[in-house]
């Protein structure tokens, strides 16, 4: 097909060009890319055309042609399939090129294994290892990446330069292991948290709990000034006193009131991680910084300082640094030997100082009547009825609690305390103290003294706001503490909890409050509220004392002896009424008051009573001006701390208390008639 | 019966009754249902999901473990395989992993060697768990369940 359709066209090209058949052929043949020189002869030739007759030498076009076999007869013929051939070519480049891929792979697998290639770029499956640091886990892979290139430098050239050598392996650690070296790199105190917590105290527990709970990644960092673990401190007062079992006072343990042991610490060291660690836990954890102290914050920059200069970003955080106690003006400027006699009563040193101290002595003082001081004097008078110590307890109110209770109430338990060994004198202060004759002399403003050898002051708590100064944060006025809202909330992303917070109780008013069971309620509103739940402080905090085996209370609200009480008592037995009871004959209790309002004689009248009656068990109504309830004090009343909040909740305005505190079952019939019911 | 009113000073009122005349009914209108915000619901909450922020769960759920727990412990709760947790055998080994990292705080002693080599197939293990937080759970704490016997 091809062949003939080539001499088609020659034919065809022929008759159209036939005056010049020769310059026909030679651009016939060139076109089928001939030798030019053909063509030039023939130019030759056509121009001696015009001449007598041509040389005899001169040969003719054909013989020429034939000569030069620039002739049809020379034309190359093709043969063989095109396509035979075609794939022959490709078959051949396809060899070269896979051969040149696979000398290629070959090359970059031996250069690539023997490390000299270095990409700039990075090693995700390092980096993801080597923990999720932000800034120094990287600089540590880049460093054992850089490690291993120098290896390849120096196989190659022999011997090593050592002053090459040094700038590259001055990154690495002599043992080379890079999880060792990424540790070594990250700084003791995370430069940036995400959660910061700063007090290891009780609230903080409460805190921690309540955002891990929430959020279970949340990394947590903890700052406390306390050599120790968080812990609670009730014990310390209460239960430790009368562990008669020595090892596990040593170890701090206690007999819990359903009689199971347990440490007074929340958790237990393994409980917390390494605070260099903290950052790289997949998981997140609560990391645990002891002895460090916070000096000063910016709400603004989120930024938290240490006294010993570090510099921690957070992103959430929480002041529970709560209080310290506070000491009387007499003692602080006394003599040197009474301040080393002098133990202000606070943490785990001072329950260790204070139980090795009276131990020795012949006698110890306490001054303060409120709860730690009364709960002292229950725990030292047991102490003192197997040793022989001698307790004092001395305080300005009329009697024990005189600032909680209701004074019968407070005078009645002055006499259980002094059952319990104590020897307490109210009303009186201390103006002097001084040191003669190895004895702490203490003299009060009722001209009265006494001579020990040890001294509690049990005078009260102080906030911890010196961070406030320090960070221009809003310190309350009236009741102390860093000023927060109703969720405790300081500035954005700043909350405050426990002992030095005033918050805004939207029932009660602002106020600031020092009981555990504050720190661990208002510990968790604050987690809570540090993970997004925004709730105000609504759920009520109670506190409660044990003095001795007769008197233990729970109170919820404002109980301030100042306010009216109203009170309702069990009594065991029907006696005949003694002459100054007066008869109630169930009426509203409120129309009573007011008759009795300004009858002061009445009142002395009923003292006598009062002082030689039992107040075995009851509650006591604190209260307001408005004639609402806002506090309310179960004495000797357990579990029913649910009604009294309910109570408090609603106010009883309008209520006989006499009837509301019906619902308190205080004889507990309720509680017998469903265990009847249950053994039945 | 009559209650006794004793009036000690214009501000303090005292009142002394007997247990027959507390018994008698109230008519004090007080609602004393209990607060969504003060109940405390325990292990399990009324829609079955699970309460992280029991206290009966101690420093489980806060632990170092704590996130590979509630892996462990969700899994086996939201379970509907036959027998149930059995197809949270992954989650339990890498709880149990974890927790051999912190003999102090999870005493081997609780998981006997036999449980740590060979973890139950069955997720018996978190049975007991359950089971042993449950009775934990049931037991009313004293008062606000936060205060004296805070865990």
């Amino acid at each position: 097909m091809r062949k003939s359709g080539v001499q088609l066209k020659m034919q065809r090209a022929n008759t159209l060009v036939r005056l010049s058949p020769a310059l026909n052929n030679c651009l016939t043949r060139n076109s089928i890319f001939y030798k030019a020189p053909i063509c030039a002869s023939l130019l030759l030739q056509s121009r001696s055309t015009g001449s007598h007759g041509p040389p005899a030498h001169w040969k003719t076009l054909k013989q020429i042609s034939l000569e030069t076999k620039s002739h049809m007869d020379f034309l190359p013929v093709p043969e063989g399939s095109w396509q035979e051939s075609y794939s022959k070519k490709q078959k051949k480049a396809n060899l070269l090129l896979a051969a040149s891929a696979l000398a290629f792979g070959l090359t970059y697998y031996i250069v690539y294994k023997s490390g000299c290639i270095y990409l700039h770029g990075y090693d995700y499956k390092t980096f993801k290892t080597s923990a999720g640091l932000s800034g120094p886990g990287v600089v540590a892979s880049f460093s054992s990446e850089a490690a291993s290139k120098k290896e390849c430098d120096t196989s190659k050239t022999s011997p090593p330069a050592p002053a090459q050598a040094d700038s590259g392996e001055s990154n690495v650690s002599p043992g080379g292991n890079p999880q060792v070296d990424d540790l070594s790199k990250i700084p003791d105190i995370p430069d940036h948290v995400q959660y910061l917590i700063i007090g290891a105290g009780t609230a903080a527990f409460g805190a921690f709990r309540a955002i891990k709970s929430r959020d279970p990644r949340a990394k947590i960092l903890v700052v406390g000034d306390e050599d120790s673990v968080p812990y609670m401190r009730p014990p310390l007062s209460k239960e430790l006193w009368f562990n008669d079992d020595k090892e596990e006072v040593e170890s701090l343990q206690f007999k819990q009131w359903n009689g199971k042991k347990r440490s007074i610490f929340y958790e237990p060291k393994e409980f917390f991680a390494e605070p260099k660690q903290l950052n790289s836990l997949e998981n997140g954890g609560i990391a645990l910084l002891m002895g460090k102290k916070v000096v000063k914050l910016d709400a603004g920059k989120k930024t938290a300082w240490l006294a010993s200069g570090e510099k921690i970003k957070y992103e959430k955080c929480l002041i529970a640094t709560g209080g310290k106690p506070r000491n009387l003006p007499v003692l602080a400027k006394a003599a040197p030997e009474v301040k080393s006699r002098t133990v202000l009563f606070r943490n785990i040193e001072d329950f260790k100082k204070l139980d090795s101290l009276t131990q020795q002595s012949e006698s110890v003082a306490i001054i303060g009547g409120g709860f730690l001081g009364s709960e002292l004097a229950c725990a030292l008078g047991k102490r003192a009825k197997k040793t022989g110590l001698k307790v004092y307890q001395i305080f300005p109110e009329k009697g024990n609690m005189g600032r909680i209770l209701p004074d019968y109430l407070s005078k009645w338990t002055t006499r259980k305390v002094e059952r319990e060994g104590a020897i307490v004198m109210p009303n009186q202060s201390v103006c002097a103290a001084t040191f003669t004759d190895g004895k702490v002399v203490l003299n009060t403003d009722k001209g009265q003294c006494v001579a020990v050898d040890v001294v509690v002051a049990a005078v009260g708590l102080e906030p911890n706001v010196e961070l406030a100064r320090a960070s221009n944060l809003e310190i309350d006025p009236t009741n102390g503490g860093f000023l927060v809202n109703a969720e405790l909330e300081a500035r954005r992303d700043l909350w405050v909890a426990g002992d030095a917070a005033c918050f805004f109780d939207m029932k009660l008013g602002r106020r600031r409050v020092e009981h555990h069971d504050h720190a661990v309620v208002s510990g968790r509103l604050a987690g809570e509220n540090m993970t997004g739940a925004a709730k105000p402080y609504w759920h009520q905090s109670m506190f409660w004392s044990d003095l001795g085996p007769d008197v233990g209370y729970e109170a919820i609200g404002i109980v301030d002896s100042s306010l009216p009480t109203v009170a309702v008592f069990a009594k065991a037995t029907e006696k005949d009424n003694p002459k100054a009871v007066v008869e109630e004959t169930g009426e509203s209790l409120r129309s009573e008051t007011e008759q009795n309002c300004d009858t002061t004689p009445a009142s002395e009248k009923a003292s006598p009573y009062l002082e030689t009656e039992d107040f075995g068990k009851g509650i006591v109504f604190y209260l307001n001006d408005k004639k609402t309830v806002v506090g309310i004090l179960l004495w000797n009343t357990f579990n029913k701390m649910t009604v009294a909040r309910q109570v408090l909740r609603d106010g009883a305005r309008n209520e006989d208390l006499y009837e509301v505190a019906k619902l308190f079952d205080i004889y507990d019939t309720q509680a017998e008639a469903a265990e009847e019911s249950a053994a039945s | 019966m009559a209650a006794i009113l004793v009036n000690t000073s214009g501000k303090d009122q005292v009142i002394f009754a007997t247990k027959e005349d507390l018994g008698e009914p109230s008519s004090a209108i007080i609602n004393l249902e209990e607060d969504e915000e003060d109940h405390q619901p325990g292990l399990i909450l009324p829609n079955g999901d699970i309460n992280w922020e029991c206290p009966c769960l101690g420093g489980m759920a806060s632990g170092p473990c704590g996130f590979e727990f509630r892996e462990a412990f969700s899994c086996f709760h939201y379970s509907k395989a036959e027998p149930k947790g059995s197809d949270c055998y992954e989650a339990f080994l890498t709880m149990q992993d974890c927790m051999s990292h912190f003999p102090a705080l999870y005493p081997p002693a609780k998981a006997s060697p036999d449980d740590l080599s060979n973890p139950p197939q069955d997720g018996l293990g978190l049975v007991e768990i359950q089971g042993e937080m449950d009775s934990n759970a049931i037991q009313p704490e004293r008062d606000s369940g936060s205060s004296r016997v805070e865990s």
